[in-house]
């Protein structure tokens, strides 16, 4: 999410070249807006990556550096109540992604496609769990499952994370859905296909930058969140998040630095392969 | 000539929107056949009736002898090109006019000669591996036209398609639309606003107003024998006169016009009587410095000219005050020409007073 943050800054810089001429007031004016972006960039990624030296650090405290090493990588790999954590993390963010994607698609698909009462309203609700905040939510689900007698475990919380994540890929496929041709499913049709083949041969294709783009948007949301997972969650299905917030409060763990060294650069690896299908796919 | 298409009593509303009332149409097989009519008068839904995305409220929609008012547009062998294209944005020039054999299961050997067929007769040579977003406006309209009639449709629906050229192409793609009609044989049912791209292009022509037919006929018909006030002031300039009819004389009619104008008319149907409405075209009102002999020869006074290079444009107004367009041909560089405030002779033949109906 770090990466996620930067983006105001980021819109900023860089900043327009000077007109010619003009006195130093606003050459001033840009070398600052260009300062205060460099600024941003360092407060978001300076903690990341010492956090990512850190792990190579030979010692157990994280302030004095004591010379290179990979043994918490493979202490990690070895911590079971870790890994049976990050593979619990994995299959909420698959399941959550899978159902959260395709909600948000045939959504975002059913609300342009079709007239019905209410749309104004329906579109709006949809959007209530993004901006809710997530302890309400951990709250609300909470005592929804337990009033239904709903045991807390896999299933609630990724029902959990399915309801917030959707959104996200609704509003994204909802924004291609905007320019898209509206004709192109009649033409599809007029040359035989049925409502289905339509979607499936024509809409989906187009619609697919958008897709992919929520989908990682999905995943990455539901392996870090944490709040509304606390609420949610059984013994079972104890995700990473809250594993590593339990070490930390004991005391700082080397461990935890490689393992938030291996993930941020999967995040980053995810976002950037994002954005690289998002633009060939576009083209 | 056999029936392609068969408009049965066709009325479609939607909501309180009545979009057409009563429409009767039949459609000649291998025809080129023209919906024309201002903007929101109901040809789209005409076409959308055809091609199975709109069922009629009331009426039938037969295709080839068979009643498709029920079908969905998949069952229908009927494609359409589109006023903005559709054309599949991530499939290649070559896959987009696959699109409709390969969802017919035709198989793999025809489907691939029958597109490097279509491809060829289209010009787009060259052009198969291109997508959609890489060809210019008309090439895209290529791969539209392509694309449907690779499927070799009954019928080939389409709306507007010109529309979106810009005027040399759109002048450049009515000719080739026609000769690849021709060529192919198909029965094309086209739609525009435009008059002179109906005129030029089709052998039938459906003029429409609000929803109901006004005129079907050739372009010569409809132009030179408007059926009604609307027919006649849609196509073409007119000047539409009030009339009087006073009595019949050897199968020609006479008028009083208003401004006490008395004209000879052809009587081409049972004589009406009572009050009418004529049409007379300002080309056909020919004029002249000296009386010129003949019928239906009248004296006004130029008003205002405006000089066209073809044609002078000139308004005329009778002795009675009834106001005229006139178009006068330029033909020689001696021609004489008038000056406004000057007196002319006038005449125009019996044929060309035109009755309207409706
Ligand atoms: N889906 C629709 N819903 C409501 N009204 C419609 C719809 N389609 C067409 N109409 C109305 O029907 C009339 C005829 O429309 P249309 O056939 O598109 O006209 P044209 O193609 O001649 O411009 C118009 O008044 C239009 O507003
Ligand atoms: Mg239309």
């Amino acid at each position: 999410m770090e990466l996620e943050r930067t983006i105001p800054a980021s819109r900023i810089s860089p900043p327009p070249a000077p007109a010619r001429g003009w006195p130093g007031l606003l050459r001033l004016v840009h070398l600052s807006l260009a300062g205060w972006t460099w600024a941003v960039f360092a407060f978001f990624y300076i903690p990341i990556l010492l956090l990512a030296v850190y792990s190579f650090n030979d010692s157990k405290l994280n302030i004095v550096w004591q010379g290179f090493t990979t043994k918490w990588y493979g202490l990690l790999f070895e911590n079971r109540v870790l890994l049976e954590a990050f593979r619990n993390s994995l299959i909420i963010g698959a399941v959550t992604t899978l159902a959260a994607t395709a909600l948000g698609t045939a959504g975002a698909w059913i609300l342009h496609r079709y007239r019905y009462p209410f749309a104004g309203w329906i579109g709006l609700l949809i959007f209530i769990p993004m901006v809710i905040p997530e302890v309400l939510m951990g709250v609300s689900l909470l005592s929804l499952f337990s009033s239904l007698g709903v045991p807390r475990g896999f299933v609630t919380v990724i029902i959990a994370h399915v309801t917030f994540c959707f959104p996200f890929v609704l509003i994204g496929v909802q924004a291609r859905l905007d320019g898209i041709d509206p004709f192109l499913e009649e033409a599809a049709m007029d040359l035989g296909a049925t409502p289905w083949q339509a979607f499936r041969l024509v809409i989906l294709p187009y619609l697919l930058p958008a897709v992919v783009a929520g989908a990682l948007m999905a995943f990455t949301l539901s392996l870090d969140e944490y709040i509304v997972t606390l609420f949610t969650t059984g013994s079972q299905s104890q995700t990473l998040p809250l594993k590593v917030y339990g070490m930390a409060k004991v005391g700082l763990n080397p461990q935890i630095n490689a393992l938030s060294t291996l993930f941020v650069a999967a995040t980053i690896l995810l976002v950037i392969s994002g954005e690289l299908i998002k633009k060939a796919r576009s083209r | 000539m056999n029936t392609m298409v068969l408009l049965e009593n066709v009325s479609k509303r939607f909501g309180s929107t009545v979009a057409l009332q009563e429409v009767n149409i039949e459609i000649f097989a291998g025809e080129f056949l023209t919906f024309l009519g201002p903007s929101g008068c109901g040809k789209t839904t005409c076409l959308r009736l055809i091609s199975g995305f709109e069922r009629p409220s009331t009426g039938r929609v037969i295709l080839d002898g068979r009643d498709v008012t029920g079908d969905p547009p998949y069952l229908r062998d009927v494609n359409q090109v589109f006023q903005t294209y559709a054309l599949f944005p991530h499939l290649s020039v070559r896959d987009n006019i696959a699109f409709g054999l390969r969802m017919k299961k035709l198989p793999l050997a025809e489907t691939r000669e029958r597109v490097d067929k279509i491809i060829e007769v289209v010009s787009l040579d060259g052009l198969a591996d291109r997508k959609p977003s890489q060809l210019s406006g008309g090439q895209k309209q290529r791969v539209a036209l392509a694309r449907a009639v690779v499927c070799q449709p009954k019928v080939l629906l389409l709306d507007e398609p010109l529309s979106a050229l810009d005027a040399k192409l759109r002048h450049q793609m009515r000719l080739e639309l026609k000769s690849l009609q021709k060529r192919l044989g198909i029965t094309f049912v086209f739609v525009t606003h435009d008059q002179e791209e109906a005129l030029a292009m089709s052998d039938r022509i459906v003029v429409m107003n609000l929803g109901r037919v006004e005129q079907i006929g050739g372009a010569t018909e409809i132009y030179h024998r408007p059926a009604t006030r609307f027919v006649a002031s849609f196509i073409g300039d007119t000047n539409i006169v009030e009339a009087e009819v006073l009595g019949t004389d050897d199968g020609k009619i006479l008028c009083r016009l208003e401004g006490g104008l008395q004209v000879l008319v052809r009587a081409r149907n049972a004589p009406p009587d009572g009050k009418i409405l004529v049409s007379l075209r300002p080309e056909k009102i020919r004029i002249h410095k000296t009386r010129p002999p003949g019928e239906n020869v009248f004296r006004a006074t130029v008003i205002s000219e405006v000089f066209k290079g073809a044609v002078d444009d000139l308004t005329l107004r009778t002795e009675g005050g009834l106001e005229l367009g006139v178009l006068d041909t330029n033909e020689g560089s001696d021609e004489v020409e008038f000056d406004v405030g000057e007196d002319a002779w006038c005449r125009i033949h019996p044929d060309d007073v035109i009755i309207l109906g409706g």
